[in-house]
């Protein structure tokens, strides 16, 4: 038997996000596994019919956060301490990134962040397997946790959401009062955000370094609106100050699974796949043939983008018509 | 008052390297350092020495130490940050310690800061672009018993607060946090600056201050790692790209949309 707590995380109307139901599917893949989700909130909502055995919800650390996480690893702590799983999942959010890596060292736990495999039995081998790629991305490897729990948080898109339903026991964890909050959030400042949420959308028009400034993103807004998707960029696009930081796809952006990830311009370096590579399809359109991008691509054309994407645009203009 | 700042550092393979050079040994799970192509300090963590030189700019009295763990280290890359202005290096430097686990490496930089601190500030880049953990700076607030904001893109201090910007997904938070604090820092505070001259000159007289583990009270029986590296290895990219080719560019654009309808991709 290998118990595991699935830290889940909702979006603003209450609903369990997909990395959640993701985490879900990683849990149900280990032999035996008796899963608990966690709901760093009171009202369980939606996960009252998740597959799995028990739901436990947190005195709201919702209401009670400073905004960066302080209660949340407290009362996790204080949770994961009292509970002693074999292993502890979070999503690679923000919010999993930093609350399972700060959990880790407060309880003295071995810890994987941003893995796409995992297995193992923790009561038979005694061990379990973690597999994360490394190196933006060149190479993979595999390792071996042997001490108890294991913290991990799994990659955007590695495992398919699941989407059964079942219904498990509702419990409630009650935490021994406020942690010291020695940081004060005062605010935050949302910036600007036209359409659909980046990393929700179904397709992503991506442009990179080879668009050679910021107004070609006006045509690849043009061909996100017409599809209903969002626009993306590289990290060069953006640290070249063509299009704001909240656009940024890859290892140090967003991470994105759309359908279709249209790459426009952009040589697809490693740290830039991390982002994008559980997407569905990535089209790409470069005028160098050699690029990478292509390795990952599964339709392309080798072209200067100014050519291809007016007509491309047109077409698919007419083709929604 | 002078702010002592320690930035943590991490000598890695550069990033740049081509992919087609981008090799593994897989019988000692190590990567093999390309010909020609020399180590450099990780890149997110010039962003942090970045961060700390702003408040130099900004006209704070500032003391910068760039702190490493590893050994093997290349010193013309290592001296990049005192090239750019930080005025130590200091280094932990044994055999062994370029292969910790981060509970490990922790430990090591949580003794050594104790031994060279008391420090105002701990600043680390975002992520390292080896071993892509992130958490290596997180860990050390806690085992510090520190405040610790993450993802910061912009610091300005004011007595005895440090005022930050924090990077969420769609926005930032205004934050204030207490000194002592360890902060990571973002790629979004900004290019590092590029070493001038005179900052050259300058870094090639300095001397690393070196110590080994037994310096700063440990022995390698205390850095046991918790997670083990079994397999490394370069995955196979079996997809095969169809190109989309036409009577010119713009053809080609307008077949690529007919061929994304015909799979049922739009």
């Amino acid at each position: 038997m290998t118990t595991v707590i699935v830290i889940a995380e909702r979006d603003e109307k209450g609903e369990i996000v997909q990395s959640t139901r993701q985490a879900v599917t990683a849990a149900s893949n280990l032999p035996d596994a008796q899963i608990s989700v966690v709901i760093t909130g009171d009202a369980p909502g939606s996960a009252t019919s998740l597959p799995v055995g028990r739901v436990v919800t947190i005195a709201p650390i919702e209401s009670t956060d400073n905004g960066i996480y302080d209660q949340a690893t407290a009362d996790l702590a204080a949770l994961v301490s009292a509970d002693s799983p074999d292993v502890v999942m979070f999503s690679k959010s923000d919010f999993g990134s930093v609350v399972g890596a700060r959990l880790a060292f407060r309880i003295g736990a071995a810890f994987a962040p941003d893995c796409v495999e995992i297995s193992g039995d923790a009561s038979a081998a005694g061990t379990i397997g973690v597999t994360r790629p490394v190196y933006g991305g060149s190479a993979l490897a595999e390792f071996e946790i042997a001490s108890s729990p294991a913290i991990v948080t799994l990659r955007a898109g590695a495992f398919e959401p699941n989407t059964d339903t079942g219904a498990p026991v509702v419990e409630s964890f009650d935490t021994d009062g406020l942690e010291r909050k020695p940081v004060e959030v005062s605010e935050s400042v949302a910036e600007s955000r036209e359409g659909v949420r980046l990393e929700d959308a179904d397709f992503v028009v991506s442009g990179g370094r080879g668009l050679g400034g910021p107004e070609p993103f006006s045509v690849l807004a043009d061909l996100a609106e017409v599809l209903g998707g969002a626009v993306g960029a590289s990290r060069a696009a953006c640290d070249a100050g063509w299009i704001d930081h909240s656009h940024q796809v890859g290892l140090t952006g967003k991470s994105v699974s759309p359908d279709v990830y249209i790459a426009v311009g952009i040589s697809g370096a490693s740290q830039h796949m991390a982002g994008c590579s559980s997407s569905r399809a990535i089209v790409a359109i470069n005028k160098d043939g050699d690029s990478n991008i292509f390795k990952e691509a599964r339709f392309g054309v080798v072209g200067d983008w100014e050519k291809v994407l007016p007509s491309f645009l047109a077409t698919v203009r007419e083709l929604k018509a | 008052m002078t702010v002592r700042i320690v930035v943590l550092a991490k000598q890695v393979p550069d990033p740049e390297t081509p992919p087609s050079q981008f090799k593994v040994d897989e019988s000692t799970n190590r990567v093999i350092p390309p010909s020609g192509v020399p180590p450099v300090v990780n890149g997110f963590d010039l962003n942090a020495v970045e961060a700390a030189l702003k408040l130099r700019d900004a006209g704070t009295d500032v003391e910068i130490t760039l702190l490493s763990v590893g050994t093997e280290f290349v010193l013309d890359a290592m001296k990049k940050p005192q090239a750019m202005g930080a005025d130590r290096l200091v280094l932990v430097d044994e055999p062994g310690l370029d292969r910790l686990d981060s509970a490990g490496t922790v430990t090591v930089l949580a003794a050594a800061i104790e031994k060279d601190g008391p420090f105002d500030l701990i600043l680390g880049g975002r992520q390292a672009s080896d071993w892509d953990q992130a958490h290596v700076t997180l860990g050390l607030a806690e085992v510090l018993r520190l405040p610790l904001v993450s993802l910061v893109q912009k610091l300005e201090i004011s007595g005895d607060l440090v005022q930050l910007q924090r990077v969420i997904p769609d926005g930032y938070q205004v934050v204030t946090a207490p000194i002592p604090s360890v902060l990571t820092i973002s790629n979004e505070i900004g290019e590092p600056r590029y070493p001038n001259l005179r900052g050259i000159m300058q870094a090639s007289r300095k001397q690393p201050e070196v110590f080994s583990i037994a310096d700063i009270g440990l022995s390698m029986d205390d850095l046991a790692p918790k997670i083990e590296l079994k397999r490394l290895y370069v995955p196979e990219s079996n997809r095969q790209v169809e190109l989309i080719e036409g009577d010119d560019e713009a053809d080609a654009g307008r077949r690529l949309a007919l061929r994304l309808r015909e799979e049922k991709l739009i």
